[in-house]
């Protein structure tokens, strides 16, 4: 059980019984209010129908889970790759790295592609955060970190900014200058602040709003300019490793993956859990959504990679092979979402055919695991870090 | 009046705490099964369907040529 503690940004009198303490944002009846935790407990067991006792309460929970079974049971008329039985297969792929990025003094943890489709920012454990120029292997800028394992790092839709965060607890957001001897150290701006480690960090649609995940258990929404913390997510039992927002047409949705092997898509707006899928075996490393917003895949310690549908509520396909025993740490689309390239960590990346759930095709290259695997977002390559402290683009 | 209502505050304080979990689960659970769904066939079908849209566009999926792919290495030309 991990330590999940609520993010108590505000310390004052509680609205309700006026000691000084911690308190917890909530909203009753739409209307926020700051409640210590004794009173959120209080009101809740006052929220208690008659009658309800922790039995019997239990035996509701068992009968919901069982009719949610059920009700995904009914429409699983079809298998995905039976469906996709006409579809031609994939024509062989000539993809070969194109380039290696080296630079890093220990292991990449983590990338992100800029809008531009050239730039990327890459973090390692040494505490690193370097902006290249894909193209040219030009490093742009290097950001030192004051804390080792920088687990997560985004690049701002803008490209004038990125946000990096790891072992700190902390996401930093640092704007970038076309000056290479400003010292963009100087300019770091505390946005997020969780009780644990930050596993991943993504703007929103704008430079103005990060959303954050951590291992404490809970995903956040951050005003970037005030640090103001605008949405928790409470939901998962354990860590939260990893998360991906909706492509821009589908609404206000996320989805995150943790080390309680569950995934949850969320409401931005409201803070309310959506959906759920818990059929991984392990923690679930990554996850991702299929470029259209109706689905989402997610990599898991258990080996496999699997894709859930959102309409259909359920888990649609498994990507796996008894020949594949690692773990899969990353994974990302193709543009057309026909492709699924699994970073996996046997040093290896697998390339699956999504529809009709077979391996294409396999990229050797790493000589240690490949912790994160990004398409670019024009869709003509693809970038993976790895704890051979390397990149490589692969197009 | 404020010492009797913690007595019975800490006489309940050990099962609270499940009773509130358990309500959120449960809360949680209804809201769940309350959503619409589809049937495998049709999301499957829809999926399918961007995909062959989307094939085309897709550099990765079709390859592209050295002279339109930045990253791969350009033919050198030579002045003869």
């Amino acid at each position: 059980m991990c330590d999940q503690t609520f993010m108590a940004i505000t310390f004052g009198p509680c609205d309700n019984c006026s000691t000084t303490s911690p308190l917890m944002n909530i909203y009753i009846k739409n209307e926020p209010t700051n409640y210590c935790s004794f009173c959120v407990e209080m009101m809740a067991c006052q929220g208690l129908l008659k009658g309800e006792t922790l039995a019997s309460l239990k035996n509701e929970s068992e009968s919901l889970k069982k009719k949610l079974e059920e009700e995904r049971a009914k429409l699983h008329d079809v298998e995905l790759h039976q469906v996709a039985e006409k579809i031609e297969v994939v024509s062989a792929l000539s993809i070969k790295t194109r380039r290696v990025l080296k630079g890093h003094g220990n292991k990449v943890l983590c990338m992100d592609w800029c809008k531009d489709k050239r730039r990327l920012v890459s973090s390692s454990q040494d505490g690193k955060v370097i902006v290249w120029d894909g193209f040219t292997l030009n490093k742009e800028h290097a950001v030192p970190m004051p804390c080792t394992w920088v687990m997560a790092c985004a690049y701002a839709p803008s490209g004038c900014a990125i946000a990096c965060g790891g072992l700190d607890n902390k996401c930093s957001v640092y704007p970038l200058s076309l000056d290479k001897n400003e010292n963009l150290a100087a300019k770091k701006k505390s946005v997020a602040m969780h009780t644990n480690y930050l596993s991943g960090c993504t703007f929103t649609n704008s430079d103005m709003q990060i959303l954050t995940s951590s291992g404490d258990g809970t995903c956040a929404l951050w005003d970037v300019e005030s640090g103001q913390l605008l949405q928790s997510f409470h939901g998962h039992t354990a860590d939260v490793l990893s998360l991906d927002l909706a492509p821009s047409e589908t609404g206000n949705t996320f989805v995150s993956g943790g080390c309680d092997k569950k995934a949850n898509v969320w409401d931005m707006r409201s803070g309310q859990n959506v959906q759920s899928f818990e059929t991984h075996e392990s923690d679930i490393n990554c996850v991702k959504y299929y470029p259209s917003g109706d689905a989402f895949a997610s990599a898991s310690d258990d080996a496999t990679c699997r894709l859930y549908d959102l309409r259909a509520d359920r888990e649609v396909a498994v990507y796996q092979k008894d020949s594949i025993i690692f773990g899969v740490s990353s994974l990302d689309f193709s543009l057309s979402g026909r492709l699924l390239f699994g970073g996996y960590n046997d040093y290896t990346i697998n390339i699956w055919d999504v529809l009709k759930g077979n391996r294409v095709s396999m990229l050797f290259g790493h000589e240690n695991r490949v912790s994160t695997v990004k398409v670019s977002p024009d869709g003509t390559s693809v970038c993976s870090a790895s704890w051979d402290n390397t990149l490589r683009i692969w197009a | 009046m404020p010492s009797s209502f913690f007595f019975f505050f800490f006489a309940k304080m050990s099962g609270s705490s499940n009773l509130v979990a358990m309500k959120k689960v449960v809360q949680q659970l209804r809201f769940e099964a309350s959503i619409n769904r589809v049937k495998v066939s049709q999301a499957a079908a829809d999926l399918q369907q961007f995909c062959m849209q989307n094939a085309l566009q897709d550099p990765l999926l079709t390859g592209v040529s050295s002279s339109t792919n930045p990253f791969r290495p350009q033919k050198v030309c030579s002045f003869l």
